[in-house]
């Protein structure tokens, strides 16, 4: 597996794209940093580009590089080798080599302008967003076999996890505003991992606002022990499911 | 050593392999013929793994494929197109399968194919620069350098040059003398002649035949494969 | 000369004083117990009372003595008793550790109370788990300084306030500090008095809390940590000047709640990290200036009720919300003031910015309708309505709005 894991990785660095992309990273981090006079409109900026760029970049790029290895794939499936093993080396290549660029790319700006714990934090939920995008594009990469189709199905999902959910979302308040939603609203967040991890971040960020009206039943449970560790396990959970499922399914594809 | 018991597979409305059933035997060299989209490839990568069968089993060494994954490092394949990652060059190709497979340290290595095709002088050329030619050069290569029990080679002479394709043939007959089962599949039966001792025929996913080739010869009346082929295609 | 001039002054005093005499209490001393040194005391004495430990039950001062405690003494109310009555104009109280007063639902048992005089000072004392701490009732005049209270109880209904004075005028309360409870300190009916460096924090309730009291002025106090911050309510001309309010966190809990104030001044204070920087309902001709408001969840939240409020050269920065309101009708003004989400230009350069600043954003509005919404903050689709909102106004008041925006910050 360290193989495969190896060379899917000199595969990708070879690829330009992820070069591009972590020299995007550091030149709008920096500019974020540098054009902003304080520090907290710089982690505003980063926090945008967590949210919004990097699960671009993962799921898409992510998605064209499964279906640009189909002969890849094809060669390594008729070695003796386990299709498994396979599937999880072109996933922790992938993601490795996402992690490696978003941390290059705003880890080194945050740790120069921002080295606290709300940067940390930041770098963390930006990490796990990675390889969560990654899981979820090879679930759609392995589920279609069209090409075209499934970029398509990638940017959808981006589209819906980043914007759709979220408008849905926002509906559901104002429909239920009647209510005490508030406890549901938890519950809710928990399906899109650009929620919960945009809330881990609002706790570092915002906390002055968070603390009161209803931010204080969100503080009372993202805030403590238990909720940040249940917050963290569901993140993990939305990065290892897709992948898990989308074992099923290659293990039983036609090449 | 390769059971195929009943294996059917449907790709879509297309019955690919339709209660497909053979057995082939070590020392065999074994030509699979049959028309266009009669499931010869799809047969090869059930063999491989590449392709799940829907029904049936197929057993290698006696190994149920289904379970099994280790049995494919006794099989050379080689696609019928080859195709590899395209950033990657040539050597470094030999040099990640060598990784891959080079589980048993001493095993030998058969580089005698890299040699003859001169491929030493290539290996810094990236996959996607070469001709379709060379490419069939480094499957072929590929697929003869472990030394494997089992030879797959699936339209193996398509897009070689006169020379080169000779080398191959020279070399198949080498390691059938070695008492290597192989597997070919050809549109040019021709070439099929000197190397082949028997004959699958299939047909829409079925089955025809399973014959040594004097017996085909003797049933057909015919001295040469291609003319027995065609005479068996015309009594259908 | 002014050396001179002192000295002339003690020695007219040390004259004028001569007969007054000076008794000691202690465990070696004539009295033991100060309620003794009290009876022989009359007024002009002074009762020096050394360090031990004191039962006095309910200590009543009603001559004008000075009481000096030595290495802090304790006084202690055997949580049964209220420990010191001052009921004469005059005393001097100082240097003593008052401890455990009774604790009632019916009375206001306090560690130290004034009743009805004048010119009293209680200075330098230490109070630990008092009910209320130090209390004037109908006090005039009096001084209360440099003394430490801490509270230890977590419920409001077991605790009193700190510094509490009802019904006082003229009312000096200088550099205290006031810990764990109920309200640090509280003043209700008390006018033309001063509340100077003090620091409340991690009351109960509030740090401050003022009822209709008027004319009086909070300088360069310090309240943290308050359960729900400051809250100045039916009150007139205040002054509210150099204060800090920082880290008041929670539902309900404010820099300063102001409730039906007016003509008041709110100048150069400092409010930092609180839920809400200055909440303010039925609030009217109020000036604001010189303040910063730095990390709060709301900088301002100026409900509709409010009129002629001129918030005027203040630093808004790193605010979650800048501002928010409740109604569509804004009778105030907001010019000249810098807010870091500004996002227009200067082209003139003269260090205004061109275009007018709208401190309401939409999320803000949305959120004060529906509060849960709060979960969607920071998301993308709630930076694109904020976006849209900018280009064409719908949810946000037209009106609410810097016409003069800074371009940089004024150095506060």
């Amino acid at each position: 597996m360290k193989k495969i894991i190896k060379y899917v990785i000199i595969d990708i660095l070879r690829n330009k794209i992820i070069l591009a992309y972590t020299a995007f990273l550091l030149v709008l981090s920096f500019s974020i940093f540098s054009l902003e006079d304080n520090a907290a409109k710089g982690l505003l900026g980063l926090l945008n580009i967590i949210l919004i760029i990097v699960p671009l970049v993962s799921i898409v790029f992510s998605t064209i590089y499964v279906y640009n290895s189909a002969e890849f794939i094809e060669l390594l499936v008729s070695q003796p080798l386990k299709r498994r093993t396979i599937w999880m080396s072109l996933f922790s290549g992938l993601s490795s080599s996402m992690v490696l660029a978003f941390l290059v790319g705003a880890g080194i700006p945050v740790f120069i302008y921002q080295p606290d714990i709300t940067g940390v934090m930041m770098l963390l939920i930006g990490v796990l967003l990675s390889v969560i995008f990654v899981a979820i594009a090879m679930l759609a990469a392995v589920k279609t076999r069209d090409k075209a189709k499934g970029i398509g199905i990638a940017v959808l999902l981006w589209l819906y996890f980043s914007l759709l959910f979220d408008g849905f979302v926002l509906f559901l308040v104002f429909q239920f505003s009647d209510y005490p939603v508030e406890k549901m609203m938890v519950v809710v967040s928990m399906f899109n991992p650009l929620d919960l991890a945009r809330i881990m971040i609002l706790l570092k960020m915002d906390v002055s606002a968070l603390m009161g009206y209803t931010g204080a039943v969100f503080k009372d449970f993202f805030g403590t022990g238990i909720g940040m560790l249940l917050s963290f396990s569901v993140l993990l959970l939305w990065s290892i499911l897709p992948v898990w499922f989308s074992i099923r399914k290659f293990n039983t594809k036609d090449l | 050593m390769i059971i195929a018991n009943n294996v059917s597979k449907q790709f879509g409305s297309l019955k690919a392999l339709n209660n497909f059933s053979v057995t082939c035997n070590k020392g065999e060299c074994i030509a699979l013929i049959g028309p266009n989209g009669s499931g010869k490839t799809t047969f090869i990568k059930t063999i491989l793994g590449m392709v799940v069968c829907d029904s049936g089993f197929v057993t290698v060494n006696g190994f149920n494929i289904k379970n099994d994954w280790q049995y494919r490092s006794n099989i050379g394949y080689m696609p019928q197109t080859g195709r590899y990652p395209e950033n990657m060059t040539i050597g470094q190709v030999l040099e990640m399968m060598q990784d891959i497979r080079g589980q048993k340290n001493n095993l030998e290595l058969d580089e005698d194919l890299i040699e003859r095709f001169e491929i030493k002088s290539l290996l810094n050329k990236r996959m996607r620069t070469l001709s379709g030619g060379t490419r069939q050069k480094i499957s072929a290569a590929l697929a003869f350098l472990f030394n494997p029990e089992l030879l797959i080679l699936d339209e193996p002479t398509a897009g070689l040059d006169p020379l080169s394709s000779e080398i191959l043939k020279e070399k198949i007959i080498e390691e059938k003398k070695k008492g290597k089962l192989i597997l070919i599949t050809s549109h040019i039966l021709s070439e099929l002649d000197d190397l082949v001792t028997q004959v699958i025929y299939m047909q829409d996913g079925c089955l025809c035949f399973h014959k040594t080739i004097e017996q085909l010869k003797e049933d057909t009346g015919q001295t040469k494969l291609a003319k027995a082929i065609a005479q068996v295609m015309l009594n259908n | 000369m002014k050396r001179i001039l002192l000295i002339t002054i003690l020695g007219i005093c040390v004259v004028f004083f001569a007969d007054a005499k000076t008794i000691k209490v202690g465990a070696s001393k004539k009295c033991t117990t100060i309620q003794q040194a009290l009876m022989f005391a009359s007024n002009g004495d002074t009762v020096m009372v050394n360090k031990g430990m004191y039962h006095e039950k309910n200590l009543i001062i009603s001559k004008r003595i000075a009481l000096i405690g030595i290495d802090y003494p304790v006084l202690d109310g055997e949580l049964k008793y209220e420990v010191v009555a001052i009921k004469a104009s005059g005393v001097l109280m100082q240097g003593f550790k008052v401890i455990r007063s009774g604790v009632s639902s019916m009375e206001d048992f306090a560690g130290i109370k004034i009743y009805n005089c004048r010119d009293v000072i209680i200075r330098d004392n230490i109070l630990e788990n008092t009910f209320f701490g130090i209390y004037s009732q109908y006090g005039i005049n009096c001084t209360i300084e440099k003394n430490k209270l801490t509270a230890s109880s977590s419920e409001e209904q077991q605790s009193g306030n700190g510094i509490h004075c009802w019904k006082s005028d003229s009312m000096r309360i200088i550099g205290n500090f006031i810990t764990g409870h109920r309200d640090g300190i509280y003043f209700e009916f008390v006018t033309n008095s001063i509340i100077w460096r003090n620091n409340s924090e991690k009351n109960l309730r509030y740090g401050l809390h003022f009822m209709f009291s008027s004319n009086d002025s909070y300088i360069a106090n310090i309240f943290k940590n308050n359960g729900a911050g400051v809250s100045v309510m039916f009150s007139h001309d205040v002054k509210m000047i150099h204060n800090y309010f920082e880290e008041n966190w929670g539902d309900g809990s404010y820099g300063i709640l102001l409730k039906e104030i007016s003509d008041g001044i709110i100048e150069n204070n400092r409010f930092v990290k609180n839920t809400v920087g200055i909440y303010m309902e039925g609030t009217s001709r109020i000036k604001m200036n010189g303040n910063v408001f730095e990390k709060n969840g709301w900088a301002m939240k100026i409900q509709a009720s409010c009129m002629d409020i001129t918030v005027t050269g203040n630093n808004f920065l790193n605010n979650t919300f800048d501002m928010s309101t409740n109604g569509s009708l804004v009778l105030n003004t907001f010019n000249g003031n810098f807010w870091d989400k500004y996002e227009g230009y200067d082209l003139n350069k003269d260090h205004v910015g061109d275009i007018p600043y709208r401190p309401v954003s939409m999320y803000s509005v949305i959120i004060e309708k529906n509060p849960p919404a709060m979960i969607l903050f920071r998301s993308f689709i709630t930076t694109l309505l904020d976006k849209t909102e900018k280009v064409l106004p719908s949810l946000t008041p037209e009106n609410f709005k810097d016409a003069f925006p800074l371009m940089k910050p004024l150095r506060l």
